[in-house]
């Protein structure tokens, strides 16, 4: 046995050396925001469920990168290769998954569920059978409120147009980060951009874990003490047959008024209605928790292996973080706004601190708005109030999301 | 050698063309070229407040589905209760049982809401280990 060849050929093989030539140190530095990523996933908690799966699939496909075998990379666990062939419609494998199936590697495996929008419609179905629209249905102004806070979803897309660097469909995915609903973005970015998946879901998952930090300094800036102050009155108790009625209707009004809406409300929806039913508690039980959970493990990871160095490393993916950040802020502005005009026509009634929760982020973004109104009055719960405009605001991104898709998805 | 393997029509294997040739370094295609241009800026602004329109419509439609259904059980909830308020009331015959010494409606409060005066009842009955019910209460006065 050629001793000095084999352990010549372990060096030469290994991803160490790999590191060291062309490209590698792209590698590299995502290794490094992949270790940021748990740190931040782990000690400081920021949506951990999905962070640290995507921060550790991004490890794993930037560490197994430069994994050669007798087929080339052929074992690597994710090929962005065999994707981009995916994607091209002169290849011979255009849109063939049992290229992927055959070929692929674990990651790829995985990944398919994202392509084929399958993980954000089961994410949906948990978060319905997770909501009670209860505070909705009691109070449907809030409506209102949902729709006026996707305002930073149609900047942000206005704004990425106008950086003249992303296409309208590229500018759609990054505006639906204003939508504050990481499967939303996932869905959308998928179908529209899938170049830009890492970066998009990275940022919608970072700002919403950020909410506590974004909101409420804009909160302070857009209202008045008087109006932090507002006591608002109960809302009325909701029956049970209303509750069963809420999703049926909602999923035939919204689709009908858009179909391509038609996956993540469909789903949304079922979800709910399994839960207010009555009869479905076994099925409701199932994707609250464990099929929620399988869900959230392939998703992160899948969605962490599309960071790869050479295509994660670019001024677009800082445009991108920061258009998602002002996507954020302007939906907390727009839904404070029109909280405020609320306030104002009903004369007082309606404390507009609860327009910010009008962005999704379930339940964060009713939490700040508790927090916030408490800070100014020990007395006032804000809590339940806050939850109708942030259910509202998922049925609101999952309309934006549809607009998007039908006017850029062909 | 990066072998990249595709399917043609038979179901053979075939090694791309491209990935055939030998490199050093992992070399990967930059990503595929969308057809679609940037947006020129008015179609942009168009769209936005299109689709922000859109949203306001969608949820305004809602608002107004939630509305009617809101408003049919309301009233149905109220001719119910009006319904019930209407029948008499069964006659419920008279419990021989003995009232307790002790009751609520016999006590007499000072400044002091309902509320307040049941956790006091209820605290002095616990630090006493007596039952409620054997307690008498006479009044509660708030001392000021």
């Amino acid at each position: 046995m050629d001793v000095l060849g084999t352990l010549k050929g372990l060096v030469t093989d290994s991803g160490f050396a790999a590191l060291m030539k062309a490209g590698g140190w792209q590698n590299l530095i995502m290794i490094v925001i992949a270790c940021v990523l748990l740190y931040l996933g782990i000690k400081k908690k920021f949506e951990p469920l999905l962070l640290v799966g995507i921060a550790f699939g991004c490890l794993l496909v930037n560490v197994s990168f430069f994994i050669t075998s007798a087929n080339g990379n052929a074992d690597a666990l994710f090929h962005q290769d065999m994707w981009d062939e995916f994607l091209n419609p002169d290849s011979p494998v255009y849109h063939s998954y049992g290229e992927i199936l055959k070929h692929g590697g674990l990651l790829d495996i995985l990944y398919i569920g994202v392509k084929a929008g399958i993980y954000p419609c089961l994410i949906f179905m948990g978060v319905g059978a997770m909501t009670d629209f209860g505070p909705l249905i009691a109070r449907p102004s809030s409506l209102i409120l949902g729709a006026a806070a996707q305002l930073g979803v149609f900047l942000a897309f206005f704004g990425a147009s106008a950086s003249g660097q992303f296409t309208g469909a590229e500018a759609a995915s990054i505006g639906i980060i204003g939508g504050a609903d990481g499967p939303t973005a996932i869905f959308l970015t998928t179908k529209l951009a899938p170049q830009l998946l890492g970066a998009i879901a990275i940022a919608a998952y970072s700002y919403m874990a950020l909410i506590p930090l974004i909101q409420p300094p804009i909160m302070k800036l857009l209202t008045t003490k008087k109006e932090r102050e507002i006591v608002m009155k109960q809302a009325r108790e909701v029956s049970k047959t209303e509750k069963i009625i809420f999703p049926i209707l909602v999923t035939i009004f919204v689709v009908l008024l858009l179909p391509s809406t038609a996956p993540l409300i469909g789903c949304l929806m079922l979800g709910n209605l399994w839960r207010e039913c009555g009869v479905t508690e076994r099925l409701s039980d199932t994707v609250q928790n464990a099929l929620m959970n399988i869900v959230t493990i392939f998703l992160g990871i899948s969605v962490g292996a599309t960071t790869i160095g050479f295509r994660f490393l670019e001024l677009k993916t800082l445009l991108i973080i920061a258009l998602g950040l002002l996507a954020f802020c302007f939906s907390t502005i727009g839904g404070l706004l029109v909280g405020k005009v609320m306030c104002w026509l009903s004369k007082g009634k309606i404390n507009p601190l609860i327009g910010s929760a009008g962005v999704s982020a379930v339940p964060m973004a009713a939490r700040v708005s508790q927090d916030v109104g408490r800070k100014f009055n020990k007395n006032n719960y804000l809590l339940m109030h806050a939850m109708g405009p942030n259910v509202a605001g998922v049925i609101g991104s999952a309309i934006a999301a549809g607009f998007l898709l039908k006017v850029f998805g062909g | 050698m990066n072998q990249i393997f595709f399917e043609n029509e038979e179901g053979q294997d075939i090694l791309s063309a491209s990935a055939a040739e030998e490199t050093e370094a992992v070399v990967v295609a930059p990503a595929p070229e969308t057809e679609a241009k940037v947006m020129p800026l008015a179609d942009a602004g168009i769209t936005a407040a299109l689709g922000y329109g859109v949203v306001f419509s969608g949820l305004f439609l809602l608002l107004a589905v939630i509305s009617i259904m809101g408003a049919v059980f309301k009233a149905s909830a109220r001719k119910k209760a009006a319904k019930a308020a209407a029948e008499p009331v069964p006659e419920v015959p008279e419990l021989p049982a003995k009232l307790a010494p002790g009751t609520a409606g016999e006590l007499k409060l000072f400044d002091v809401p309902d509320k307040e005066a049941a956790m006091i009842m209820a605290i002095v009955a616990d630090k006493l280990q007596k039952p409620l019910n054997e307690l008498r209460f006479i009044s509660i006065k708030e001392v000021k």
